[in-house]
């Protein structure tokens, strides 16, 4: 996926002079304030009618507490996993020829593509005690579904594609003059990596890895069916929203709501300036 | 594009890229491919005659049906916004250009119970606009619109993140000289614009209907499970396997993830014309 | 093809009253699926019998309280059929139907009832026959949320009566027990079905509670893997209580056929349906035909133990209430 959505050093100044800057501005905003921004401003308003004393009440509780530890916890497991085997998948299909590259290019989008409730449901069939894999991992005594491992696997199968996708152009970008250089030198090929390659990719792995993260915090399709939904063991913040709401509780669910949208947009924020970031680090290196 | 650097280390490197390759491939096969094999190999477990029934049973028709109708409502709103936002956003300068792209980006990044409650808040009996609604005897909530409204928020910036990267990166020489040769907008779009933008476009429209297609929490939330009403495809999924039917739900997510596929081979395709 | 017309219908933001025929939405608990497949069908031929008219009956299932909250949200039910006086209580505070929906039909507006009952694997290897078997360290109880699934308050509420009358009504004691009872419960699904999946499909725990129809269905569904049926001395009368969701059904202009659903479920032909799927039913002579179906039992009720719905709302399941301290600061 190309991710460089706020690359703002376009040279073009005089931009004014194309027409439909109304039609087309008016369109983006009418769409935007109907389908996103008034319900998220309808959530808010509910939030706000709770009052800061009850919010807290609820969002401090000890389940909604151990609800978004797991959250997070599992989604750092998962990303730490996409770190390394996005960018393993990347420099892979980018530096190496194989046969069978294209198709193993192609499935690195299935995450995308499958909706994911069909992947929780297949991964919880594969993993569970008697399914392909869980009837070796089982016996081991690694039993993944209904664990956090579950919940972090799921987070992980969907959001790999993050990381790849954002990477994957910075290597093809790169400029081979410094790898050859580093050759010419005698450096070997770990220590070229870690000095040359490494850096001029680190800040896109950085935004992938943090779209990877907000991405596995709002997974909720894929994990329900795996996470056995226990709480205070793998029970996630977006199904305790869910439960809440089953409850009749709305107060409940859109407290927990408000702070999954808090983090997403200090998420967004933070991927935001990365990409700023790695567009810059991209310009100056070619 | 640039060639592959071959770095010419002795042996060992040659050794270590086959690990790699060896490593990634594998993990893949597991992680990726597995699943994706399962699905069949469940859905055709009790043969094709099996299957057959399950696939054309009623209730899964009239699922495929919804979704199919839900991704068609969908998509083409969704590729309109895309090159609006995309045009707004890349041919022109205005203040608050970066809050916008954050704001057509809030979709991705929330989850879509999220926007679900968010509706169900707003449109629901007991929401914002509920009294309203119901004096005028409009169903938002457990009817088609609803899950139409779900979709189309979840899947909000997918089009327009492919076009704006690209609409940007291309500037816009071409279209200033087409207005300076007395070109109207609309030619500007359609001669200039669009054949620039058109493999990027259909690639975000290809990804917005996969996810069109897929959506299953925002839309259990608004849906109310209405069996042959209002049961999209991904819920079938879930109440057939809450029907002790497995079979019969791997049956129906084996047509989704046909739909998956098939949007990858598109896009695959799309990709090839792109880099050319 | 009629699907597109309604498909357009809706998306027009219509309600969609089919002219041409009676339709109905009947909005009901989780585990209900394959009984109103086999009710369905045979009220459509009665209707058609008596009235000339055909009927289409949509379905919806989902945790009961999940699914009153629906209504209240919107979702156009013309008849309820729950597993819960609490959750038409609520449809009534809503201003959905009216208060004194019990006496609208016979036996408080139930056709039905069940109780709380166990499957256990094949060979009942854990020995769990009552209920204080399930807050033994060994023994893994399956049931779904209480918070959220009607069919699991049921549990709850019975193994609380269970106890209460074991120890001579020691609140606390009583407390003791169900909570050791919910903390051995590995999986909280939020609904009656997905907890029997978890149970047979997934293979998880030794004892699924939850009604007696269900382990009956269930039983016979999975007859491969042996599963087998225990009754415990004691249980709680879980009525299944119907309701026309009055508003709703008069907007549809369904009232007469919604009426005549809920009053058909208690003629012998349906309470025979009923007893085929193994609930108990108020015909005595239907009850008779399938007595040997169903093992003896006392049945305490709601009322006696508890003090009525009111009372367990108020002092099991209200916010900070009995159930949150035993169940949910565990």
């Amino acid at each position: 996926m190309s991710a460089a959505a706020t690359q703002t050093g376009a040279p073009i100044r005089a931009k004014r002079v194309l027409p439909g800057f109304t039609l087309s501005l008016g369109t983006t905003l009418l769409y935007l304030t109907l389908i996103v921004l008034i319900p998220v401003i309808a959530l808010i308003l509910k939030g706000a009618e709770i009052g800061p004393a009850r919010f807290w009440q609820i969002v401090s509780s000890p389940r909604a507490v151990a609800a978004f530890q797991i959250t997070l916890t599992a989604a750092v497991i998962a990303t730490v996993l996409n770190a390394v085997y996005g960018l393993l998948m990347a420099w892979v299909l980018v530096r190496y020829d194989f046969p069978g590259k294209r198709l193993l290019d192609a499935l690195m989008d299935v995450p995308f593509a499958l909706p994911t409730a069909v992947a929780g449901l297949s991964l919880t069939a594969l993993f569970s005690a008697n399914g392909w894999f869980g009837s070796v991992l089982h016996p081991a005594g690694f039993p993944v579904v209904y664990t956090i491992w579950g919940i972090a696997l799921a987070m992980a199968f969907t959001s790999v594609p993050f990381v790849v996708r954002t990477v994957q152009p910075v290597l093809e970008d790169m400029d081979p003059a410094l790898e050859q250089a580093a050759v010419t030198l005698g450096a070997r090929p770990w220590a070229i990596f870690a000095r040359v390659v490494f850096p001029a990719i680190l800040p896109a792995w950085l935004a992938g890895c943090t779209t990877a993260f907000a991405r596995s915090l709002g997974e909720f399709g894929a994990i329900v069916f795996i996470a056995g939904n226990l709480p205070f063991q793998t029970e996630i913040a977006a199904l305790l929203a869910f439960i809440r709401l089953e409850e009749f509780d709305y107060n409940g669910a859109a407290a927990i709501a408000l702070v999954l949208l808090g983090f997403a947009l200090a998420l967004l924020l933070v991927s935001n300036l990365l990409q700023t970031w790695a567009s810059r680090y991209r310009e100056a290196s070619r | 594009m640039t060639a592959p650097v071959v770095i010419h280390a002795p042996g060992q490197s040659r050794r270590g890229e086959r690990m790699l390759i060896a490593i990634a491939v594998v993990l893949t096969l597991f992680f990726v491919a597995a699943p994706l094999a399962y699905i069949f190999v469940r859905a055709f477990s009790e043969g094709w005659r099996v299957y057959a029934a399950n696939i054309l049973h009623p209730m899964t028709l009239h699922a495929i049906w919804l979704t199919t109708i839900t991704a068609i409502i969908v998509v083409p709103l969704n590729v309109a916004f895309g090159i609006a936002a995309a045009w707004a956003v890349a041919k022109h300068r205005f203040p608050g250009r970066g809050i916008l792209v954050t704001i057509i980006e809030i979709p991705f990044s929330i989850s879509p119970i999220i926007a679900g409650i968010c509706y169900l808040l707003l449109y629901g009996r007991q929401g914002l606009l509920g009294p309203w609604l119901q004096a005028n005897d409009l169903q938002v909530m457990f009817a088609l619109p609803g899950i139409v409204l779900v979709t189309m928020f979840v899947t909000a910036p997918f089009v327009a993140r492919e076009v704006l990267p690209l609409m940007q990166a291309q500037g816009s020489e071409q279209e200033q000289a087409a207005v300076t040769l007395g070109a109207n907008g609309w030619q500007i779009f359609t001669r200039v614009t669009l054949p620039n933008i058109r493999w990027a476009l259909l690639y975000g429209a290809v990804l917005c209907t996969a996810r069109a297609v897929g959506e299953f929490g925002g839309v259990s939330v608004v849906s109310g499970n209405v069996r042959g009403q209002t049961n999209t495809l991904p819920l079938h999924v879930e109440l057939l396997f809450n029907d002790l039917n497995a079979v019969g739900a791997f049956a129906a997510a084996s047509t989704l993830t046909l739909i998956a596929i098939l949007a990858l081979f598109v896009k695959a395709l799309l990709e090839g014309r792109r880099t050319r | 093809m009629k699907q597109p017309l309604l498909a357009v219908a809706l998306a027009l933001g219509l309600a969609a009253p089919a002219a041409a025929q009676d339709r109905l939405l009947n909005v009901s608990y989780d585990i209900s699926r394959e009984l109103f497949e086999a009710l369905n069908p045979a009220f459509a031929a009665h209707w058609q019998e008596t009235t000339g008219r055909t009927v289409t009956i949509d379905m919806s299932h989902g945790g009961s309280s999940r699914q009153a909250r629906a209504i209240l949200e919107g979702l156009s039910a013309d008849v309820v059929t729950f597993n819960q006086e609490t959750d038409i209580d609520v449809l009534a505070e809503g201003g959905l139907l009216p208060a004194e929906w019990r006496d609208l039909l016979p036996n408080r507006a139930s056709p039905y009832y069940s109780l709380p009952a166990f499957l256990v694997r094949a060979g009942n290897p854990k020995n769990i026959q009552d209920w204080d078997d399930l807050a033994r360290e060994d023994v893994a109880p399956v049931f779904p949320n209480p918070k959220t699934s009607g069919n699991a308050r049921y549990t709850y509420l019975a193994a609380y009566a269970y106890e209460l009358a074991r120890n001579g009504g020691d609140h606390t004691a009583t407390q003791e027990f169900v909570k050791s009872i919910l903390s051995s419960v590995p999986v909280f699904d939020t609904g009656g079905r997905a907890a029997t999946q978890t149970f047979a499909e997934r293979g998880i725990g030794d004892v699924l509670v939850t009604f007696e129809a269900e382990t009956g269905g269930i039983a016979a569904e999975y007859a491969a893997q042996g599963f087998e049926r225990v009754t415990p001395s004691q249980s709680l009368f879980a009525a299944f209580p119907v309701a026309v969701v009055a508003e709703n059904a008069k907007r549809n202009g369904s009232t007469e056929v919604a009426k005549a659903y809920l009053e058909w479920l208690y003629s012998p032909e349906a309470q025979r349906i009923l007893a085929e799927h193994f609930y108990r039913v108020t015909d005595e002579a239907v009850a008779e035909e399938y007595a040997d179906r169903q093992a003896g039992v006392t049945l305490v009720t709601v009322d006696e133990v508890f003090g009525g719905w009111g009372a367990v709302r108020a002092d099991h399941l209200a916010d900070g209430a009995i159930l949150d301290q035993v169940f949910v600061n565990q």
